[in-house]
């Protein structure tokens, strides 16, 4: 008969982005006090859920969003940050909101300040209050303590290190009066792992105080050890929600992972290969984001490897880095000749070449033509499509063109003619002129990261059956970086996981959703104990 | 609300480093200060002119330049970066003060509605460049540099063209034979000095008045940090430092056979320059600085946390343009005489120089510096033609000379944020 | 017709179509009053030639992603220097020309090449620093002017040090572009010598954008991250793009002193950057892509416009120096103009 109180209540919520639907009816009901994950791949819509619920400006420049929130049992309208915080809510973001060349002080009462009325202010308005430092001064001191930070308020933040930044981000939130949730976004991403310790009890001690958490994490150990409820997210709709003690590890990790998937290949097709086309040992690359620790890999002459593993962890890092797009460090040989890193045009000279995951932004000359596009890097590298007299070069336009109407009827691009700008065409075709590009440079080994990223079903199977071909007809080495585990396990020979920079182990794509799950989330040795390589 | 975390506490100790990290810390962040002063130490030496004379000649160009480079604080400081287009602020005086010249209405009510005909100006011209600049986000001062000139070209096609014509107006006295547009001088001499005429001082006097106040002011800094937990800091030592210098100056020079005898100090001008120190000052004190401070910081952050950016940044213009209308009254009432097509165009180039090599950067800017920068420009400005005609036997490249310096300085204050940027960016991304 | 009407103000953009619209009226107004269009027709073709070289140095900076060279005094400054050398070297006519120009190229080279290297550590506040240094070079060499040790009379002043403010080219080379091959067709003079030679510095820069170098530098100031993976090295193709600027501005300021008739030192050069840039723009271009129709389209338009603009203003109110403000208003006005819209589609 009691009725449960609950200090959130979001009900339907779903999100469409231009005509891309990244959410679909979740609800979670959240008590107070209650520390509540929510575990999910990329793209399943963990990120979205959050800046929903903390009214970016992002979702509603976009068209809003659909569903209700409520807050204590009142339903809420959250249009701006400013409206989250004055309800109640705060987030720590996994790219901190810190001004890194104000104090700790004034980064905790940003646009809170604490004022004075004086003369000016009664004559001219409340924006010429005086700061009263001092007050503020104090209340951070109180705020820092409580989070066990013994440093002084009045320290920049630039130069501390980032565990120490995560902590004066929720100094932030807690001074802030009335709060009753608070979101962490990923919030030991950052941390090593003594710090990350602290970050959980520290969780623990303010939801014990009655404000309630929610917590993106992907990390299943933490999960366990502090969540009391769970949430799982895929592909934008919710799997389950389930208390933790219902649940343990292994269920998570399938339940995070599991899909059916479609095999475009049989696996009958394939024969093992012995020559090594890439070896890679003790890779290291500094690509923001995506920063890799130590890879040892070898790539087989003839297969389709697949790289996959969760956001941030590193995947990405391995195609840039050897070809010299981000700094990079350590062995790599190209059919047993050693490869000089941090050198584009040497890895497009090895017979390399690559499909960037950044389409846009790096893959294409939006305002150039198609032909255009398809042609450049193979004249810049391989003197391709020109005239040359001496030291003079001018572009061979007939060739350009012949070329990339091959190109547009074997890749089936939809086009109005090899002229048109590519920025006019859709993502599945954007992406076709990307791989043209990079075929047309005739190379052994082809690396292509999130080849359908974007693109709509029907697009995407083109796309994977074309990288097929490749493979049959041609013979091509492909490695293949993807988040989408089902694709990797639809077309890949072998697929090896990135967790944390460094591959935690290599499977088939028959193997386990359960393996596949741990590996992502990096507690497969921990469990498993037994290595796979 | 209590939360009780229970952990070991973590604490970040700063080792004092040793006296001679200090002074080579000290020596690098004042570099430019530094140089300068070396460079116009040399120059006075080699002009051979009297000291009590480059006072004087430095003690009017104060007067003159004082307020003016005091409008480009809060730009700095709300991240607009150095606003060179007080000019506007220039012209909207400069329309003023030769329709007060037409009611020929003198001294200081002359003066003050000078202030009150270019004052509602200036606001709009505020208003219509910061509008400007919160559309060209990350190119803000090119943008006022070429907002500078275009106006400058609106200027010239009002008071060239428009006058007599459009603008029905006769004033044989004003404007070219023809009847058409404005003469290309003005003179002013009905409002000339009517405000530094109002009280005159001795350089002594001033200078005893002057050690007075930064002793005064420095006591009340010390006093008021008696009881807070941080640190003060040096500004004490400043302020204190600062009486004592001007105290000693003002012992040095009250015979009457010094050369600084012939020195006058306006006071009331001076005051006004103080003034707007103080005005500055307060501001950022206030929440409203505070907010140009986080927009200036992050503009991100700034709208995250519910700040309004682009009206922030557009208050800010508002107040520069507005200051440096107010500050060219004040130049154009001391130097007597308006170049109607002239008077403004090197006041955005000049002030700016001034404030780099005070020590200012396109970030960060403070009245210290300001005043530091003043002194030093307009030093060097002055004994530039006299120091190179002796050394190098032309007057000419003196001037040619101040002239590289004041571009110089900008060019390299421009490359230097210009290249922290992008090395602040590779620096975020390598660690 | 709406549509058309609204393709047209889309592609061309609001303030260029206010430019078009102000030399029609004006050129109306000519006509109205009766002003010979001949000679205005032959003054424009002249100053299109002798400014145009200045609007193509644009081109090779704004193509490799660094805005329009606002530091042209730089070039300018080493072509001053090769026309002063072939006047102390007593050479006259076509050959003082030729030599003016040959001697300023490597200079122009190894200046381009200083600046470039500045230009690559400051990306995206290049147009910013660009303007200053150029003005701080301009004032170091009005110091340059006065201690080089040139001793031709014609240069000097007659008593004190250094070189004149103008010197006067009657004797030397003037106009001898402008008359090569020059001919008279209804009431128009046609400067031959002059537009082929603009005409063809246009066409060497057309080949060099279609070469697999020019590709190249298009593609680094289209998209830097395009570029560098496929291989290019960014730095070195903006050095390119600076170096070229410099040294067609040291063409630019021989041809254009020939025309003038005269050679301006000391405050001349240091704003010669701005009509160049806006000139560009009300062709077509903005602040980040250019091509030769801009170059030759907008250099006509704007030059144009300046030399109808003054007769015809003198009929309707004799104010001296109108056309002067017309200048500053449409020149600042359209790199304004530019600067707003560089948001855009990014």
């Amino acid at each position: 008969m009691a009725q449960d109180n609950y200090v959130l209540e979001m009900q339907g919520i779903g999100k469409l982005y231009a005509g891309n639907r990244v959410l679909r009816d979740v609800n979670l009901r959240l008590k107070p006090g209650e520390i509540h994950a929510v575990l999910g791949e990329n793209g399943a819509g963990k990120s979205t859920f959050m800046n929903i619920l903390f009214g970016m400006s992002v979702i509603h420049s976009t068209g809003g969003f659909e569903g209700s929130i409520s807050i204590n049992g009142q339903e809420v309208s959250i249009t701006s940050p400013y409206d989250a915080m004055n309800l109640g809510i705060g987030m720590v973001h996994q790219e901190f909101m810190l001004i890194p060349g104000f104090t700790i002080t004034e980064n905790i009462k940003v646009n809170r300040e604490i004022t004075r009325p004086n003369i000016a202010s009664r004559l001219f308005g409340p924006k010429l209050e005086s700061l009263d430092m001092e007050a503020m001064n104090n209340d951070a001191r109180k705020a820092l303590d409580t989070v066990g930070l013994n440093i002084e308020e009045w320290t920049k933040i630039a130069g501390m290190p980032v565990g120490l930044m995560q902590f004066v981000e929720i100094a932030r939130e807690i001074d802030k009066a009335n709060m009753k949730i608070i979101v962490f976004d990923e919030p030991t991403a950052v941390l090593a792992e003594s710090e990350a310790d602290t970050l959980l009890k520290a969780m623990q001690a303010i939801a014990q105080a009655g404000i309630a958490i929610l917590f993106i994490t992907h990390r299943l150990d933490e999960v366990m050890a502090i969540a009391d409820n769970i949430t799982v997210l895929r592909d934008g709709a919710l799997v389950k929600t389930l208390p933790k003690t219902e649940t343990n590890t292994f269920e998570l990790a399938e339940l995070m992972v599991g899909r059916k998937v479609e095999k475009i290949v049989q696996t009958s097709d394939l024969q093992v290969k012995t020559d090594i086309a890439l070896s890679v040992r003790g890779l290291k690359v500094l690509m923001p984001g995506e920063v890799v620790q130590k890879v040892d890999l070898d790539v087989f002459a003839g297969e389709i490897l697949g790289i996959g593993g969760l956001g941030g962890q590193g995947k990405l890092g391995i195609a840039n880095g050897i070809m010299g797009m981000h700094p990079a460090a350590g062995q790599v040989s190209v059919f047993g000749t050693r490869l000089q890193l941090n050198d584009t045009k040497a890895a497009y000279n090895a017979g390399l070449a690559f499909v960037s995951e950044d389409r846009r932004g790096v893959g294409l000359l939006l305002d150039s033509s198609i032909e255009a596009n398809i042609a450049f890097t193979a004249m810049q590298m391989r003197n391709r499509f020109l005239y040359r007299l001496g030291p003079f070069t001018h572009m061979a336009y007939g060739q350009i063109r012949r070329h990339a109407l091959e190109k547009i009827k074997e890749l089936d691009i939809r086009c109005t003619g090899p002229m048109q700008l590519t920025r006019r065409l859709s993502g599945g075709n954007q992406q076709k002129v990307c791989i043209a590009r990079a075929l047309a440079l005739n190379p052994k080994i082809l690396f292509v990261s999130e080849p359908t990223r974007g693109i709509d079903v029907g697009a995407k199977k083109i796309v994977l059956e074309e990288l097929v071909r490749l493979n049959r007809e041609l013979g091509m080495t492909i490695v293949m970086t993807s988040s989408e585990l089902a694709e990797l396990r639809s077309i890949c020979h072998r697929i090896a996981i990135i967790c944390n920079g460094n591959v935690e182990g290599i499977l088939a794509p028959d193997d386990s959703d359960v393996d596949f799950g741990l590996m992502m989330a990096g507690t497969y040795h921990k469990l498993r104990g037994r290595e796979v390589v | 609300m209590q939360v009780e975390i229970k952990q070991k506490p973590v604490a970040i100790v700063h080792p004092p480093a040793s006296k001679r990290a200090r002074l080579r810390a000290f020596l690098f962040d004042n570099m430019v200060v530094l140089l300068f002063v070396l460079l116009s130490a040399v120059g006075v030496w080699l002009s051979e002119l009297p000291l009590g004379f480059v006072a004087m000649d430095l003690v009017s160009r104060i007067a003159r330049n004082g307020f003016l480079i005091l409008a480009l604080l809060i730009p700095v400081m709300a991240g607009l970066g150095l606003n060179f287009a007080i000019v506007l602020g220039a012209m909207a005086t400069q329309i003023a003060v030769i329709a007060v010249m037409h009611f020929g209405i003198g001294g200081l009510p002359g003066v003050l509605l000078t202030v009150i005909l270019a004052t509602p100006m200036a606001i709009l011209f505020g208003i219509l460049i910061g509008r400007l600049l919160n559309k060209t986000r990350g190119q803000e001062m090119i943008t006022s540099m070429m907002a500078g000139f275009f106006a400058n070209g609106l200027y010239m096609l009002l008071l060239m063209v428009m006058v007599g014509t459009v603008i029905p107006l006769e004033n044989p006295k004003l404007m070219l034979p023809h009847g058409i547009g404005i003469l290309s001088t003005v003179d002013l001499a009905i409002i000339r000095q009517a405000v530094d005429n109002i009280h005159i001082m001795t350089f002594a006097g001033f200078m005893a008045l002057v050690a007075a106040l930064l002793g005064i002011i420095g006591l009340w800094t010390h006093w008021r940090q008696r009881g807070t937990r941080r640190p003060g800091g040096l500004r004490a030592a400043y302020f204190a430092g600062g009486a004592i210098l001007a105290g000693l100056s003002s012992l040095l020079t009250r015979s009457p056979d010094s050369s600084f005898a012939m020195v006058s100090v306006p006071l009331v001008t001076f005051a006004i320059i103080g003034l707007g120190c103080a005005f500055v000052g307060f501001i950022s004190t206030t929440k409203l600085g505070q907010d140009f401070r986080t927009v200036g910081q992050d503009q991100h952050v700034a709208k995250v946390s519910g700040i309004d950016v682009d009206r922030t940044r557009l208050v800010a213009m508002i107040i520069s343009t507005v200051m440096a209308s107010w500050g060219h009254v004040l130049l154009l009432s001391n130097f007597g005489n308006l170049s109607t097509y002239g008077s403004h165009e090197s006041v955005g180039v000049f002030s700016i120089a001034a404030l780099l090599i005070g020590g200012a950067t396109v970030t960060k800017a403070t009245v210290g510096q300001a005043l530091t920068g003043l002194i030093l420009f307009h030093t060097l400005f002055l004994v530039s033609p006299m120091a190179g005609r002796n050394l190098l036997g032309d007057a000419q490249l003196g001037e040619f000379f101040r002239a590289f310096v004041a571009y110089g300085v900008i060019a390299a204050a421009l490359a230097m944020y210009a290249w922290k940027r992008t090395y602040a960016a590779r620096k975020q991304l390598n660690s | 017709m709406g549509n058309i009407w609204k393709n047209i103000v889309s592609n061309l953009g609001f303030a260029r179509l206010i430019i078009i619209g102000f030399l029609f009226v004006l050129v109306l107004g000519a006509a109205y009053f009766a002003i010979p269009l001949g000679p205005l027709l032959s003054a424009a073709l002249v100053r299109t030639g002798m400014n145009g070289i200045f609007v193509l140095a644009m081109l090779p900076t704004i193509n490799s992603g660094i805005g329009p060279n606002f530091g042209l005094p730089l070039g300018i400054l080493c072509g001053l220097v090769g026309a002063l050398l072939s006047i102390e070297l007593d050479m006259r006519g076509m050959p003082a020309l030729l030599f003016a120009i040959a001697v300023s190229i490597p200079m122009a080279t190894i200046v381009g090449l200083g600046y470039g290297w500045l230009l690559n550590k400051v990306k995206g506040s290049e147009m910013m620093v660009s303007t200053y240094v150029g003005f701080s070079f301009v004032s170091l060499m009005n110091i340059g002017w006065i201690i080089m040790p040139f001793a031709s009379p014609e240069m000097r002043w007659p008593i004190g040090r250094g070189l004149r403010v103008t010197i006067a080219l009657e004797e030397r080379f003037a106009s001898v572009l402008d008359h090569l091959w020059d001919f008279n067709v209804a009431g128009v003079v046609i400067p031959t010598g002059l537009l082929l030679a603009f005409l063809l510095m246009c066409l060497l820069m057309w080949f060099f954008m279609r070469s697999k170098t020019g590709i190249a530098m298009l593609a680094v100031g289209d998209s830097k991250n395009f570029a560098q993976a496929s291989g290019l090295n960014v730095d070195r193709n903006r050095l390119l793009g600076t170096t070229m600027s410099t040294v067609l501005g040291a063409i630019g300021i021989v041809v254009f002193s020939q025309s003038f008739a005269f050679i301006q030192l000391y405050e001349a050069p240091m704003t010669m950057g701005f009509p160049a840039a806006a000139a560009i723009l009300i062709g077509g271009a903005t602040v980040k892509r250019a091509n030769i129709v801009n170059v030759i389209l907008g250099a006509f338009l704007f030059q144009s416009l300046l030399v109808v603009s003054l007769p015809v203003a003198n009929k309707i109110i004799t104010v001296g120096g109108v056309a002067e403000i017309a200048r500053i208003i449409v020149s600042n006005g359209i790199i304004l103009y530019a600067l707003t819209q560089v948001g855009r589609g990014d």
